[in-house]
């Protein structure tokens, strides 16, 4: 009995379960409807991306999305608006516009990822050279970022997509010979290296914003003591870098690339819409907004514009909602601001 | 102030320098070059010399660069190497004006729909209208313009028999018929500006919410004030300082978003030819173009740190 009485209020309370995981997730997601709406639309996103066109068989059905072959021509269904056979209708030369958008996000999230991963990766390097040696170094870099954000992003892209992708550039040839990067149709996609080189000049344009905030962050980390304490104990810069200031970054530059994930992708359906970007016979949200869609939409044939910019805004709206709430569960303050005022999830 | 003024213009020298020699050294990297491009089929490899001769590109390039770079300190952007000798600055002259009035307008209309819908959601949370804000920025923010921009034209021409001014009439300037030039440049404006506006909404709600939490603002409330005063004069005033930094910083998204609405409009606007031109490999217009891309993205961000320190007297520059 005495000991009981002894127990510490602190270890009283201690002792109050909390609910189990599955409670708890039910719960935040009935707090965020907009959240899982999010998390369903990248969730989407991804299953049409990775199974749209699929080898792979289980008892004997093909575990494939998109019902059609997206560059098939049917002479047969020439501009057939949607129906049950063709849910989103045919365009002008009878291809599926269902299998073409399924498609699409195979293209879009490839080209997404890979720009993110290429400019990310050089982006932090460089913030954090940039941040951490400062003088010389730094004025160099923050200088170059300055010409970068100087030019519009689009341009810039264009043009880098122009110079690189040329059939006679030495840099094409170069991926093409040296680089494992395979020159013709890879995972489906025909034309792969233009589709890399496309990620790359999106890559370049991500390079200089990510560089820029890495560099902040790391100038306010290097001051902290530890930073001291292992220059004192002898650390190299390289050393110091990788394991005190690195780590200290990562889950910013984690943040930063899952916010610029929609932008590249974004990014790859303007340049393709302004016909530059993917090549004509692949299915691109941006690509199929243009040329022979455009016209037969301007003589009444919606469909073919219509539901690949619907896709594109979807992912977007997807990717924005599950930002906001994401930043509402994890950022406090933010919540207690917007808490009395339903800011959930919005 | 004036010598904070000055020494940030003094930037603007590198930043031009590195905007156009990358430009120009990209363009330069490529083999074909545009002396190919116009030639067009069948041409023999003397016809390509010659026309590289007469266009200049021959010549070394650090020759060619250098006398670009006095050309434009002496106010001549050097001639087009595609559209037959078209000197650069004829081109701005027609082009400019149309790009200037659709960011004008969309600098406008974002405002008009980002701040009031802001301010309005944000003195009533948790109402109808604010949801219907939120609902809307987020929509707002989310469709691409191209595409709202195809939409647009599509259902347009068979709801509204609205149609775009290269189609139809024909591009009238302001100054002739400023009534038809609003209603043709209405609907590119808007696409334009939906982004914007949904970005500037949901920093005027939130810098808002945060802005009327102070102690300031409870006085203000306690003196009497009606709502009006207390919201306008005394949230509205702080609230803004973000939103002003938001807008200056979105000006080179605007940019950006003019090159895709010019071509989705078909208006013959700077964006329309930089594409154009970095299709044709045309080097001194895109140089040229990048240049003043460049200087009014520099100056926007400079007019918002002077706005900065007329709206917070606390911020000093040194």
């Amino acid at each position: 009995m005495a000991r009981e009485v002894a127990v510490p209020l602190e270890l009283e309370e201690a002792r109050i379960e909390r609910p189990p995981l599955g409670r708890r997730l039910f719960n935040l997601a009935r707090q965020h409807p907009l959240g899982v709406f999010g998390l369903f639309t990248v969730g989407l996103l991804f299953f049409a991306g990775i199974f749209a066109e699929t080898p792979v068989s289980i008892f004997g059905v093909n575990l494939s999305v998109a019902p059609y072959d997206p560059q098939a021509i049917d002479r047969e269904a020439l501009l057939k608006g949607p129906s049950l056979s063709h849910p989103f209708g045919t365009d002008r030369l009878g291809r599926d516009v269902l299998s073409r958008t399924i498609f699409g996000a195979r293209i879009s999230l490839m080209i997404g990822m890979v720009s993110i991963f290429f400019g990310v990766t050089i982006g932090t390097f460089l913030g954090v050279i940039s941040g951490y040696f400062g003088r010389f170094v730094d004025s160099l870099i923050q200088r170059s970022v300055d010409v970068f954000l100087a030019f519009p992003a689009i341009v810039l892209m264009l043009a880098i997509v122009t110079v690189i992708g040329d059939e006679d550039s030495a840099a094409r040839r170069f991926l093409a010979e040296d680089t494992p990067v395979p020159e013709g149709s890879f995972l489906g996609v025909p034309f792969f290296l233009d589709i890399f080189i496309l990620s790359l000049a999106i890559g370049v344009a991500v390079i200089a914003s990510v560089a820029r905030v890495t560099r902040g962050a790391v100038l306010s980390i290097k001051e902290n003591v530890y930073i001291e304490a292992a220059r004192a104990l002898g650390a190299s810069d390289a050393r110091i870098m990788r394991h005190h200031i690195f780590p200290n970054v990562v889950a910013l530059v984690v943040v930063l690339a899952s916010i610029t994930l929609p932008l590249a992708i974004l990014a790859e359906a303007a340049i393709s819409f302004l016909a530059i970007g993917v090549p004509a016979p692949t299915p691109s949200w941006g690509a199929d907004l243009t040329g022979q869609n455009r016209e037969t939409a301007l003589s009444g044939s919606w469909w073919p514009v219509f539901f690949p910019g619907l896709a594109l805004s979807l992912v977007v709206l997807g990717f924005n909602m599950l930002g906001d709430a994401f930043r509402d569960i994890s950022d406090p303050r933010l919540r207690g601001a917007l808490g009395s005022g339903g800011g959930r999830g919005l | 102030m004036r010598n904070y003024i000055i020494r940030r213009l003094m930037l603007l020298v590198p930043i031009m320098l590195g905007v156009s020699f990358l430009t120009f050294a990209m363009f330069r990297i490529i083999p074909g070059d545009a002396a190919v491009l116009t030639c067009g089929f069948g041409c023999t490899e003397e016809v390509v010399e010659d026309l590289r001769h007469d266009r200049g590109l021959d010549r070394p390039w650090y020759e060619q660069y250098g006398d670009w770079v006095w050309g434009v300190v002496q106010g001549d952007f050097g001639e087009s190497l595609t559209e037959s000798d078209l000197p650069v600055s004829t081109g701005l002259e027609r082009r400019l004006p149309v790009t200037a009035e659709i960011l004008i307008m969309a600098m406008i209309l974002s405002l008009v729909l980002g701040v009031p819908p802001g301010v309005l959601s944000a003195i009533r949370p948790g109402t109808p209208l604010d949801f219907i804000a939120r609902v809307a920025s987020v929509l707002w923010l989310s469709i691409p313009s191209f595409w709202l921009g195809i939409l647009v034209i599509t259902f347009g021409l068979a709801w509204f028999g609205w149609t775009p001014p290269q189609f139809g009439l024909g591009y009238v300037p302001f100054f002739d018929d400023p009534w038809v030039n609003l209603q043709q440049f209405f609907f590119p404006s808007l696409v334009l500006a939906l982004a914007i506006a949904a970005a500037i909404m949901r920093l005027t709600r939130s810098s808002m919410l945060e802005v009327l939490r102070n102690d300031y603002i409870r006085t203000a409330w306690s003196k009497g004030l009606r709502e009006r005063t207390v919201v306008t004069r005394h949230a509205l005033k702080n609230a803004l300082i973000p939103v002003v930094t938001i807008v200056g910083l979105q000006v080179g998204a605007l940019i950006g978003g003019a090159v895709l609405v010019e071509r989705v409009f078909a208006l013959n606007g700077v964006g329309f030819w930089v594409v154009e031109s970095v299709i044709r490999r045309d080097i001194f217009v895109v140089m040229s173009l990048t240049l003043i891309f460049a200087i009014v993205y520099v100056v926007a961000n400079l007019l918002v740190d002077i706005a900065y320190g007329w709206l917070d007297p606390r911020i000093r520059y040194a």
